[in-house]
């Protein structure tokens, strides 16, 4: 399979005052395109802030992200909102849904920045939501649904542009174990069955089962590799 | 889009419903004092426009001036104008005609109650018909005065109502005069003026007869100007007869020649200055309504962290993040603006029809134009957008890994 995200020798320096701590210190890390990626690490390792590099969300200090043969960590930051909108899907462990929205308007957010009509956006984003089970909830804002379903929203919220990554940082953490299966089995189909690259952060060994391939990190590096599948 | 952006900075301020009211009630309350004060302001200039309204812009009044007593233009005068004088008047360059007139209040009975208007001649021949449409006399009800026409009177459009007698005067009806017997031939339309909705019209010499004015105290000359419109060269000329004619020197006048226009203006004037003070009041409340509006959307960009996060992450570019922003501060000072107009106008409205209802008077009254309503609307909105500009800017530039990882 032909990667489709590269970071190459990646820095990330943040300033806390006058102490300088290094995340991110020569990170080396290859997505292949359509596989299902485990990051795993003790906190502070730099997993969340390389999934944040990967995500566009922001720059490194040094060195090289490619994604999809662009390099990325040179772009402005309207041009990496405009990656990030159409070729990133993202899901966090707190769902980060608009709480004034809908769960339908949640998921046609992201299609709204993308200037789309809006008949084919309500078209879209109901779609989605009737994918992960949720048709009957489309009206109903984040305060008057499960964590599970926020979830599975968010899911649908992440597939709304149709990208070819996603990315979820904790996607189970905050949910109790069985939901927490629920939520990895539409992960696990939208790999298998849309071919969908899949970059998941967690520290719990049963997640990461789901994943072809963990990778281990440390002290702002990889420091084990190693395929399931 | 820009829909959806609209959509949801409503919804978010209807979110936080008890603030966005708070910070509108700092707009609406500078929008509704303006809106009120110079509709109050533009009805008092209509109202008092409208008592000199029965002079044209072509017509001036000569008046004796060193008022004794208070009363209607002209009487109680030290030196009263003399009854030769509109003749000579009327050979001045520039001038069409000239005419006296004489003007005394007096009691009017009718239904067995009693009333006071004023009383008004009317000149014969020639003259008659200038002052009607110098005047734009139309009777509602019955007709003029003709020359023939003895004891009969023509009144104003106030007498025709309830008000004053408990019914309504109307042509054909008998009306006590200063005591004496009259039959009313016409009821004016209404004018809008104080002067002109109460007057109580005669021919002259009915004036002398019943009412008891002297022919040779005149109490107003009305001058009308002919088609060339020189109306200031005329107005000088005039003078400089009158000088000559009552023997005073220049700067020593008692008299006065008045143009409408130049009453006007002097009113105007003051009144411009009342509504610069009103501004000027009204702008420094609006001030603070916008650094409310400001302070305001600081604290939603502080609480709103997370949002902004979360949208940047899936793919909002900052212009996106600014207009959101920028819409929820323009529409809190747009709507602020509304309810202000909406209070100012009932504010005004009901102070003229209690003015109307308690002190009967017409003085009071409200005229709020379209452009005073566009204006306002116009600026609460710009008001609002200004202020938010910067706490706008702010969340846009917000890094979005940080947002993300605030509390909320």
């Amino acid at each position: 399979m032909k990667p489709i995200i590269k970071l190459e020798k990646v820095w990330k320096t943040y300033k806390m005052g006058d102490i300088e701590v290094n995340a991110l210190q020569g990170l080396d890390l290859e997505v292949r395109q359509g596989e299902f990626l485990a990051i795993m690490g003790p906190s502070g390792s730099g997993k969340s802030t390389a999934v944040n590099m990967i995500g566009c969300l922001d720059v490194p200090t040094r060195g090289k992200i490619t994604l999809e043969h662009h390099d990325i960590s040179k772009l402005s930051e309207s041009e990496l909102a405009q990656v990030r909108g159409r070729k990133i899907g993202f899901i966090f462990q707190q769902f980060n849904l608009i709480p004034t929205l809908t769960a339908l308007e949640n998921v046609m957010l992201p299609i709204v920045f993308q200037s789309v009509s809006r008949e084919k956006r309500i078209r879209k984003a109901a779609e989605l939501l009737k994918i992960v089970g949720l048709s009957g909830r489309m009206n109903h804002k984040p305060a008057e649904m499960s964590g599970g379903e926020q979830q599975r929203v968010a899911i649908a919220r992440s597939l709304a542009n149709n990208p070819d990554v996603i990315l979820a940082d904790e996607p189970t953490g905050n949910l109790d174990s069985s939901t927490g299966e629920t939520v990895m089995g539409f992960l696990q189909n939208l790999n298998r069955k849309e071919g969908k690259t899949i970059i998941m952060v967690t520290h719990d060994n049963n997640v990461a089962k789901h994943a072809d391939r963990i990778e281990f990190l440390k002290d702002g590096k990889v420091i084990e590799n190693f395929e399931i599948h | 889009m820009l829909k959806d952006y609209f959509i949801y900075s409503v919804r978010n301020l209807r979110h936080r419903g008890l603030r966005s009211w708070l910070t509108m009630i700092g707009i609406f309350i500078g929008i509704a004092a303006v809106v009120s004060l110079i509709g109050l302001g533009e009805g008092l200039r209509i109202a008092i426009m409208s008592q000199f309204g029965f002079l044209g812009p072509d017509v001036l009044a000569v008046q004796a001036s060193g008022l004794a007593l208070a009363g209607p233009p002209g009487t109680g005068v030290v030196e009263p104008l003399s009854d030769k004088l509109a003749d000579k008047i009327e050979k001045v360059n520039g001038v069409e005609a000239a005419f006296n007139r004489y003007i005394e209040s007096a009691t009017v009975e009718f239904n067995d109650r009693q009333s006071v208007g004023i009383a008004g001649s009317v000149p014969e021949g020639e003259a008659k018909k200038i002052l009607e449409t110098m005047v734009n006399l139309k009777a509602e009800d019955g007709r003029l005065l003709k020359d023939a026409d003895s004891r009969k009177a023509v009144l104003g459009n106030n007498f025709g109502g309830d008000d004053k007698f408990g019914k309504g005067i109307r042509a054909g009806d008998r009306i006590l005069i200063n005591g004496a017997d009259f039959e009313v031939i016409g009821i004016l339309e209404k004018k809008g003026s104080f002067i002109f909705d109460n007057v109580v019209l005669m021919n002259e010499q009915v004036m002398f007869d019943v009412i008891g004015n002297k022919k040779e105290e005149v109490d107003v000359i009305a001058v009308k100007i002919d088609g060339t419109g020189r109306i200031n060269e005329a107005k000088e000329s005039i003078e400089k007869l009158l000088r000559k004619e009552r023997d005073v020197k220049k700067g020593e006048e008692n008299f006065v020649v008045q143009s409408p226009q130049q009453v006007l203006e002097a009113l105007n004037s003051t009144l411009f200055a009342v509504q610069l003070f009103v501004y000027i009041i009204a702008a420094i409340s609006l001030a603070v309504g916008g650094i409310g509006i400001m302070n305001t959307m600081y604290t939603s960009v502080l609480e709103r962290g997370k949002e902004i996060g979360i949208m940047k992450s899936i793919g909002a570019k900052n212009s996106a993040i600014f207009t959101i922003f920028f819409i929820e501060s323009g529409l809190l000072g747009i709507v602020g603006g509304i309810i202000g107009i909406i209070l100012g106008m009932a504010f005004a409205f009901g102070l003229s029809v209690a003015g109307r209802a308690f002190l009967g008077s017409d003085l009071i009254q409200a005229s709020i134009s379209p452009w005073l309503v566009a204006g306002a609307l116009v600026f609460s909105f710009a008001l609002g957008t200004a202020f938010g500009v910067v706490p706008a800017y702010r969340a846009s530039k917000l890094n979005p890994v940080d947002s993300l990882r605030s509390a909320k």
